[in-house]
Formats: C-alpha cells, structure tokens, sequence
C-alpha cells in the first residue's frame, strides 16, 4: 500500500519546501529593512519585464540547466557530483583551446567541436573521483570537492603562465576569433521579425540545453542504461544480481555528469565572454545541486527550477542594482532551497504522510 | 635558507595551522559521532563574522568570540536538525549550511556596517593580540633554543594556545572518558548504543554541538586574531582543507595535528616562492602549491598510501530496526 | 509457584506500524525462573512484542507488568532499569571495541573509563565464573566467532543485572552443536533463578529447551500451553491456522544429462576469508538439488558465485561448457544468458528494486534483451504486456503493473521474482530461501512452480536453511559445514536428525 498518492511526492513536497523556503527568504528581507513585495516586483520586472531581463534571465538559466541536468544524473546513480564547479572549470579550458586553436571555418562547425571539447574536458574531470570511487572506494563527494579545489589551481596556473597573451596583465585568454561567435538570441530571432535585446547574453547554447533535457530525459527512462543507471542509484546489491557493473555505471554515470557540467563552458565562455577568464563559472556548478534537488532529478523539473534559479540570479541582479540588498541575497535563497528540498525533505514528507494516513484511515 | 627565515616560516605555519586544526578537532567530533559534516568552512565563516562585527561594536574580542561561537552553533543546530532528528541527507545539509553562511555573512555585513560585506578593522582591545610567555625575553638570547622559544613559541595569541592543547584534551575525552566511549561507539554502531539504553540522538547532537563550539573558535581567530575585521568569504576554504585534514589523519587527534602542521606549511611556503627557491632550486607556482593538501588528501583517499577508514555508520541516519 | 506474581506480565498489547497491525490486544504471562518460548511464523510479530517489552517501539495500547508492579517502558533505559536484558538476532556490538569496552557501553560507573574499565573486568570474571561463559575480555569482538559473539550480548545482559532475558531468534547463525550449548547455558541462568524468553521459529527448539509455550500468528496470541502437555504438530496447527501440508506433492524424479558441474569450487570474500572451500557437486535435469546447512557456512558464497557476482576459483560447467568464474564474462548477464536462472536468497536486497515498479522489475537482469528492445529504446509497452501475462499466470495479487515493489506483499514479491526467473524457462534455475517471509498459501504455490519446472527437465539447485523446505521439495540433499559439503542423501533415507549432525560439522 503506497503511503502518499504520487501526486503529492512529485509535487506537492518540492512545493511546499518551496513555499517554505520563500517565506524565510522574506523575512531575510525584512530583517534587512526592506520590503519583501517591493523586492519581489523589482526582480519580476528586472529578471522578466523586459527582453533584456529575459536574455539574462535564459542566459542563466543555460547554465544551471547543464549543471543541474549533470547533478541529475549523478543523482540517479546514487552518486552525489559535488564538483560541477570544476568540471565546467575545466569545460571552458576545452572550449578555449578548441577556439584558439583551431581556425573553424564558420560557427557551426565550431560549436560542435567547442561542445565536444568541453564535454571532453568535463568528463575527464569527473572521471578521475568516479575511478578512484569505483575502484579504489574513494567517497566521491570527497573526491570531487578536492576536484574543485585542483581544477580552480590548474586552471589558475594555465591562465596565468600558459594561455595569457603577451604583454596581458589579465589572467584570462586571448578573444575567441570573430568566426567562432554564437549567434545570441537577438540574431537569430531577427530574421523572424521578433526584436530581442541586443544586449542580453543569452545564445543559442540554450537551445542546446533544451535539447541535453530531452536527451537525459531519453537516456534515464527509455535506455537500457539509464535503466541500469537508475537501478544501480537505488540498490547496489539488486544491481550487481542483476548483472549491472557497479564500476561501469559509475564510471559512465559520472563521465555523463562531467560532461553535461563541462558543457556549461559552451555558454559562459564561447557564448557570452568569448574569452576564458579566471572566474568563469562563479557557482553555476553548485547552483546545479539546488536545481537537481528542486527538480527532483527529473529534466523537466530541473528545466522548470533552472528558469526559477536564472530569474533569480538576474533578478538578484537587478535588485543589488537599484536597492541597498546585495547579490548575496540569492546565496541565501539558493541555500535555504538546498535545506529544504534536500536535507530537511522529511520535515515536510513525515507531517505529508500522517495528514495521509489519516484521510485514508477517516475513508476506510 | 637561514636559521631566522626558518624560524618565521614555521611561525606563519603555526599561525595558519590554528584554524585548520581546530576545524579538523571539529569535524573529527562529529564524524566520530557518525555524522559527516562539509559544513566546517560555513560555521567557520559565520564564526568569522559574527565575532568581528560584534567585538567591533562591543569593543570587546572576548564578547565577539562568544558571538562567533553562538553564531557556528546554530548552524550546528541546524545541521542536527536536518540529519539526526530529521534523518535527512548529511551531506546536503552540509552544502546548503555553507552557501547559507556565505550569503548571510555578507548579507548582514552590508545591512551593519554598508562597507561592501566587510566588518570595520578591529583594533585595541577587539582583536586578539600575541602574548608573550614569561622570559621570552631574557630566554631569547639562548643559541638555538632561545629564539625558538621567543619567536615561535611565544608571542600567538591566545586562540592559538587554545587549539594546540585542545589536541590532548580531544584524545583525553575521546580514549579515555565515559563520554568518549559513547561517542566512538555511535560513530560505529549506533544500534549498540540505544540497546544499551544511551540516547543516540543526544549523544550526536552533543558531537554536533561539540563541532559548532570549535569551529567558532577557528572562526573567530580568522577575524580577529589573524586578520583584523572580516572580509567577504574569508575562510577561503580552509573549511574543505580542515576535512582534507581530517582524512589524512584518520579521525585522529595527534595525527590530525600533524596533518594541520603540515598544510599549514605549504600554506606559508605559498607566500614565500623565495624560499621553496632556494631549496629546492625550482619555481613553484603559490596557486599548485595550494592544492597539494587536495591532492595529497586524494591520494590518501585512494589508499594508495594507507588507507583512511572512516567510522562506520557515518553518513548513515539511525534508525531504528529490530 | 501460582501464588507467586508473574515476572512479566503483558496486558492488551496492540501495536500498528502505518497501515499495518503487527500486534493485536497481546496479553501473555511468563512465571519467574521459565524459560518461555514465543513461536510463530516470520512476520507473525514475535519480534515487535519484544521490542515493545524492551523499549524499542512505544504499544498504541496496554500495559506491562514486571514482578506484579505495573512498569513504564519508554526506551531501552527504563527496560533496564526494570531488570530485562535482550539478546537481538543482530547483535549490537560495537566491531572495533574489545568485549570489555562492549560490556560497559552505558552502563559505565562515572565519568572516567580507567575504574569502569577494571571494575567490569572483576564483575565480568565473576559472571564469566558463575555462568561458564568464558570469554575473553580484551578480545576484538570482529575477531570472534558469532557463538561467542553471542555470548558477549548474554554477558552484557547479566552485567546490567538482568532478571529476565529474551533472546530473539538465537540459533539463526548457529550450529545444532553450539545451539545445544546455548541452551545448556540457558538452563543453567534458569536454574539461577532468571526467567528467560525464547523467540524462535523452531519448533524443535521450542520442544527441547521450554516450559512455557506461547504460539503467535498475525499479530495475535493464539494459546499459551505447558510444553510438556503438546506436540510439534500441535504447535504448528496453531502456527499457521490449519493442517500443513509438509510434504510437497511431487512424483519421483527422473533425473537426465548432468547440467550443473561443480568441482573444486572455493570462494574467498571481500575480507579474505575462504567461505567456500573445494567444493563439488552435480546437478542432473530433472532434479531438485537441496543444500542444507546453518546459514553462514558458504552457501550464500556458492550461489552468487553461480549466479555471477562474486569470483571463485576451480571449475563449473553447466551443459558441458566451462562457466568463466571472474573477470569480465562473469557477470549476471552472462550467466542468464546461458540459461542460468536465479532467485537469490534476499529478494528485498537483491532481487527486485524495492522503488520500481513491478514492470520495472520484470525486465530485471533481462533488461537488455531483444524482446525488451525497439531500435535504440526500451520498448517499455513490451515490459508492461509481459508483466501483465506474468502476473496473471503467478497470481501476483493486486495484478497492477504500476505498483511499487515495495507496496507488494512478501509473498507476492516473491512470485513477481519467480515468474521473471522461471518463466524465461532456464535450464539451471538457482533458488536461494524461496520462501523466507511469504505466507502459507503462497508457500504452496511457489513449491508447486519449481516442482513444475523440475517435470519440464530442468535442472534446480535449492538454498534453504528450512530443514524441512529441504526434505519436501528436493530430491537429493548436500549438506554444507564451514564451506565444505559434508555429505549427500536422499530425503527418503534420511531425517532431521541425521542432517542435523552433518549441519554441525559430523560426520555421520
């Protein structure tokens, strides 16, 4: 017999962690001596009022969308990738290396080979702790955080002594040439007569993203090895009965991962700054734990909490802009979504399943 | 490299050693206790800040050092809410306490003292100041020993003291006490613990708390012992290395100081690329340097030089069974 | 003796976990210096009762009575306090302590381990004296064996100055030889006057060891007779509700071709200990191959290695062709797909994924194959038509695809995970403890499927630590000890009590 109807693990769990989260969100606000409704009709207009709003808004929420999606599918796996952050890191060295060293005759063709790199990059970052967990029983969330902190320090040395040009005193690349540009949203919805900001960074990595959505959605629930996958995350001596390699699916799951958090790089450095900077993906890859966490591993649900998070994040934006309340704001919102979707789930599940219990007890 | 530049540079390693090692002393209660905790840099940047910012309104380090520890403890409350009475994911908890405490740290900075998330420079009697041990002086003449004494040993601050003679005083309540006991066992089998009739929640939440107490003493010694004020994110991950720390030292107390010494070495060698020149004849770049803790820690981990075990039912949410 | 108040005495117990009810209005009186058996079926909630009596679970109603004096329990402190101890069928001991630091574990005197340490030394020698229960007291306990490993859960009781002690299924992991020494240790704390409780699903431990019996079944307390005034089939009657049919309605076997060749088999475990060792043995189509034994003693090893996921060295050959035993060809799907068939002996753990559903289950181990596949996809439309027609045909009830595993009942689970694994009709099928945890009509049917599949051909090895299990269902008995086989019979030249010493080790 099933404790509480679908419905209401699906959705009414994560909404009421939402709602929860919200509210204290609001009285963070207050505490500050600001005006919680004012603050949220200024993000609303800022993050939503207007293309502009919108393009920075979507361009966020490419990013959370690949690392959110990477989480996922981690998750799925029974594996926590904690270290998105460095594998998007090392993404945007795969793009930038892809960029300026080979001369891409048309976008294109440059896209390709930049996702393939990232994607590459990133894998290859998430695959060492995925090996040392598999064979070597290395906690990987351990394993990843040190990934972090490595990936932060070679990206650092490859900047600063590697790739900086001569004479820059920047820690940062040279410009991508002008033929590996991404159209942005404004250029490729021109040609169909709709007028988007010029201004805003969103690119056609987001379509990208849309489609990575599908794809993981495809890989989870229509494969055999998103079967084995997901299997193998619930139970790992059901799996190895059953046949599934643990170190296979731990190795692939986390490669998966690492290259969905790696192509992030596609967005950030070859779409928006079209150059690699230190500080490239300024948390995106933990933003990416929150959006698993409130889409519940699923793509739609992290589609769904990416658009929250990228409103939030320009929203945020907007009201550091115009109000006294700093960026931090929406580090707070992001932490009180990972507290109370992730960790303090059963706080709302266990009241959800007695209120439950007693209205099928109060039928029979 | 002379006696004197040898002298500062195992000096700058006791003082950047400080905070690691009471956060490692941290994490080793709770996770002895069976409950993991990624949380140390949070509360150790809550400590941070609410310290300063209350010495620097109070005038008074010693109120701001209670404040910092108020402020690591309630974070520690939290996170036994969420994975002792709540049996929630420990780890999560972890991450969600550590953006928590970056957000409101500079959050409430701004909202106090509207200086960009930073507190005022504390001075006088808000900041820990160096003692000096008797005779420092007059010792300090003695070869060899003498300068060791006067400038290593003596002239840190209180907090510093503190930490070291908190290694002994773990290993004491760990090995040693009823407490103690008790507590390696809930790390282990915490079924074993309630059949013996000990409460397993309150002998975790008293880890956990035990945690908070000492992280907002490594936080409070960031702020206003080794620095003079907060500084947005300044923990810097420490936190993170603290845990790395702890894993190097297989949840033990000496070894923990070890491994803290030895981080906090290449800690200092990062600001003194002269002297790593000078012995080893190479240039090594601070940034690699400060990653070796982390892939030190990973080699560790990956039992390639003796293998970390962690205490048992760590991670692991009790419940009860038959 | 009826003047005396009862050591315990449990009025109107009733307790229910969600839906469930594990206990119903339970009332039940055990007589100072008895040992009181409790029997019943797995799940009929002998295990719940005790753990209400020793603080674990809080009833939803009734009371309890120590000594005539009625008694609180809210935690284990309290049950303490009241003078019980509990022996747990998983023992609560702390691995990496010495057995002296696992006696004083919350029963320590002050603050300081030092005196604790030593006066528990003195306490303990003298328990150790008194009783006959010598063990070591700065022994590692994962360096013991679990007969002694049992011994320390019993001395931890008496250090605490337990009156009354229950014991929760004891003779689980042990031997008939080591079990008989329990049981002379039994006597002797009730000749000292303590009063002892015996949960078991044995009914020969039941008729050898108490002098109380009380008998369980669904929750409820069905009698509470003398042992000495009944009989096992008495007990069993009340066990289950009717008449049992012991023996499994099955022709004689006609065994074929060797199927199954096992020779010099040895398995080593993740922790370096040899669990099978040398073994062989030959299974024919056609026949139903028991293996008997206590539970520990490399059976569990022989079947996974059989089944794919755990290495061994020697030789298997199943239809004459070797079976690789490690490395990449040894896995699950290999072996399935060699006709091998399995239901392992833990189907929560093992055999299905508690959170899928019952379709999800059925492809199970079987999920790459063709029929499940269209082009690069799962044909998910496949999956749920099969399982509809297994389900029908196991009469898996409620016969909803969707269903979580979970919200099945044991013995439903265990048909959805014997119709995955008979029905692709195997040549070798491997079942380990069909039917630990499945209620009686269940039991019938699923006796009745491998039976079924034995009469198309196929060849069956049989895992159960039921002795009786083993003499219904198989044709030929190989009884295991300590990794080695001790020796085969056949069910119709043989009884328990001949198994029984092979099970310790004996050569008969």
């Amino acid at each position: 017999m099933e404790v509480m109807p679908k419905w209401a693990e699906v959705i009414l769990v994560p909404l009421i962690s939402l709602v929860l989260a919200a509210i204290l969100s609001a009285l963070v606000i207050l505490a500050i001596g600001e005006d919680p409704v004012e603050a949220v009709n200024l993000m609303v207009t800022g993050a939503l009022g207007s293309t502009y709003g919108w393009g920075y808004t979507l361009y966020y929420a490419t990013n959370f969308l690949f690392t959110g999606l990477a989480v996922s599918v981690a998750f799925h796996a029974g594996l926590f990738n904690i270290g998105g952050e460095g594998q998007a890191m090392l993404g945007g060295l795969g793009v930038a290396l892809a960029c300026l060293l080979i001369p891409w005759p048309h976008w294109t063709l440059a896209l390709l080979g930049a996702t393939v790199a990232a994607a590459l990059f990133g894998a290859a970052w998430a695959a060492i702790p995925a090996f040392l967990q598999a064979k070597r029983g290395s906690h990987i969330v351990i394993t990843t955080i040190m990934f972090n902190f490595i990936g932060a320090a070679v990206l650092n040395y490859v900047l600063v002594n590697v790739m900086r040009p001569p004479g820059s005193m920047d820690p940062a690349t040279a410009r991508f040439p002008e033929t590996v540009h991404l159209p942005t949203l404004h250029e490729m919805l021109a040609p169909i007569g709709i007028n988007f900001s010029k201004a805003a960074p969103a690119n056609v990595t987001f379509v990208i993203a849309l489609l990575a959505c599908v794809l993981v959605w495809f890989l989870l629930w229509r494969t055999w090895l998103g079967y084995e996958i997901r299997s193998y995350g619930k139970s790992e001596p059901a799996a190895k009965y059953g046949g599934i390699s643990p170190v296979a699916i731990t190795m692939i799951a986390m490669i998966i991962s690492g290259a969905l958090a790696g192509m992030m790089a596609i967005n950030n450095v070859m779409g928006e700054a079209e150059r690699l900077v230190l500080n490239a993906v300024e948390g995106a890859g933990f933003i990416g734990i929150a959006v698993a966490l409130m889409g519940r591993s699923h793509p739609f649900g992290v589609f769904l909490a990416a658009i929250l998070f990228g409103f939030l994040y320009q929203g945020g934006a907007e009201l550091a802009l115009w109000t006294s309340i700093p960026r931090e704001l929406i580090v707070v919102i992001q932490a009180l979504v990972i507290l109370f979707t992730g960790a303090l789930d059963n706080m709302v599940r266990m009241p959800l399943e007695r209120l439950f219990l007693m209205l099928r007890r109060g039928d029979a | 490299m002379d006696f004197l530049t040898l002298i500062q540079l195992l000096d700058s390693t006791v003082r950047l050693a400080t905070p690691l090692l009471l956060a490692c002393l941290a994490g080793l209660f709770s996770e002895r206790a069976g409950i993991f905790d990624i949380g140390l840099e949070g509360k150790m940047l809550a400590a941070a800040f609410f310290s300063a910012a209350i010495a620097a309104l109070t005038g008074s380090v010693w109120i701001g050092l209670m404040a910092g520890i108020a402020a690591s403890m309630a974070f520690s409350l939290l996170h036994g809410l969420a994975s002792i009475t709540f049996r929630g994911n420990q780890l999560i908890s972890g991450v969600a306490i550590n953006f928590l405490a970056a957000g409101l740290t500079v959050l409430i900075a701004q909202d106090w003292f509207s200086q960009g998330g930073r507190t005022p420079s504390l001075m006088g009697g808000a900041r820990f100041e160096p003692i000096t041990l008797p005779f420092a002086e007059a010792f300090g003449s003695v070869p060899l020993i003498g300068p060791i004494y006067r400038e290593l040993i003596s002239g840190h601050s209180i907090l510093v003291y503190i930490a070291f003679a908190m290694v002994p005083l773990t290993w004491w309540i760990l090995f040693r006490t009823r407490f103690g006991l008790r507590l390696r066992a809930v790390g282990e089998n915490p079924a074993a613990v309630d059949t013996a009739g000990v409460s397993v929640v309150g002998l975790r939440y008293a880890a956990v708390m035990i945690c908070g107490l000492l992280c907002g003493i490594a936080g409070a010694y960031l702020s206003t012992a080794l620095q003079a004020g907060f500084v947005k994110d300044m923990s810097a991950g420490r936190g993170f290395i603290a845990l790395a720390a702890l894993i190097f030292a297989k949840w033990r107390p000496w070894y923990a100081l070890y491994a803290t010494l030895l981080f906090g070495l290449f800690g200092a060698l990062e600001t003194r690329p002269d002297v790593i020149q000078a012995i080893f004849g190479i240039k090594v770049q601070g940034a690699l340097l400060g990653a070796l803790p982390y892939v030190m820690t990973v080699i560790i981990l990956a039992g390639f030089v003796g293998k970390a075990i962690p205490p048992r039912a760590g991670g692991e949410p009790y419940v009860k069974e038959r | 003796m009826n003047e005396q108040a009862p050591a315990i005495e449990l009025k109107g117990i009733s307790k229910a976990f969600g839906p469930v009810q594990a206990n119903k209005d339970i009332s039940i009186r055990v007589m100072p210096g008895t040992i009181h058996g409790i029997i019943g079926e797995n799940g009929a909630g002998k295990s719940t009762l005790m753990s209400i009596l020793y603080g674990f679970y809080k009833a939803d109603k009734g009371e309890i009575f120590i000594s005539g004096k009625k008694t609180e329990i809210p935690d284990s402190q309290a049950a303490i306090a009241a003078g019980i101890g509990m022996v747990f069928q998983h023992f609560k001991l702390v691995e990496n302590f010495t057995v002296l630091e696992n006696i004083i574990l919350g029963a320590e005197d002050g603050g300081l381990l030092k005196p604790s340490l030593a006066k528990a030394r003195k306490t303990l020698l003298e328990l150790e004296h008194e009783y006959g229960l010598n063990v070591d007291p700065d022994a590692v306990i994962e360096d013991l064996g679990v007969g002694m490993q049992q011994r320390v859960e019993i001395l931890k009781a008496l250090y605490r100055q337990a009156d009354i002690l229950i014991l929760d299924e004891p003779t689980g992991v042990l031997t008939p030889a080591e079990a008989d020494k329990l049981f002379r240790i039994l006597d002797r704390l009730r000749e000292e006057g303590k009063t002892i409780i015996l949960i078991t699903h044995k009914l020969r431990e039941i008729m050898e060891a108490t002098d109380t019996v009380s008998v369980m079944r669904r929750g409820e307390m069905t009698a509470t007779v003398k042992t000495s005034d009944t009989s096992p089939a008495e007990l069993a009657e009340l066990m289950v509700g009717r008449k049992v049919l012991l023996r499994v309605d099955k022709t004689p076997a006609a065994p074929g071709e060797v199927v199954l060749d096992i020779k010099g088999l040895r398995v080593v475990d993740e922790k370096g200990v040899e669990r099978v060792k040398g073994i062989d043995l030959q299974v024919r189509a056609g026949e139903i191959v028991g293996i008997a034994g206590v539970a520990g003693n490399g059976q569990s090893e022989l079947l996974e290695v059989l089944g794919g996921y755990a290495d061994g060295t020697g030789s298997i050959q199943v239809s004459g062709q070797p079976l690789d035993l490690s490395g990449a060809k040894s896995d699950g799907r290999t072996r399935r797909a060699r006709g091998i068939a399995h239901v392992p002996e833990d189907r929560q753990r093992e055999g299905l994924i508690m959170d899928f559903s019952a379709w999800e289950n059925t492809a199970f181990g079987y999920h790459r194959d063709p029929s499940y596949q269209s082009g690069m996809l799962l044909n998910n439309t496949a999956i749920r038509a099969d399982t509809e027609a297994k389900m029908e045909r196991f009469d898996v009830r409620p016969p909803n695809p969707a269903l979580a595993a979970k919200n099945f009942s044991g013995g439903n689970q265990q048909k959805i995970v014997l119709a995955r694994e008979i029905e692709r009709n195997p040549d070798l099928l491997l079942v380990g403890q069909p039917t630990r945890g499945v209620d009686i009509g269940a039991i019938e049917f699923i006796h009745q499927q491998i039976v079924a599949l034995r009469d198309k051909g196929k060849a069956i090895l049989l895992v159960s630590v039921e002795l009786e299990e083993i003499l219904g269902l198989a044709d030929r008995v190989a009884v295991m000890f300590d990794g080695h086989i001790m020796g085969e019979r056949l069910p119709a030249e043989t009884d328990e009590k001949e198994l029984g010493l092979l099970m310790a080790g004996m050569e008969t």
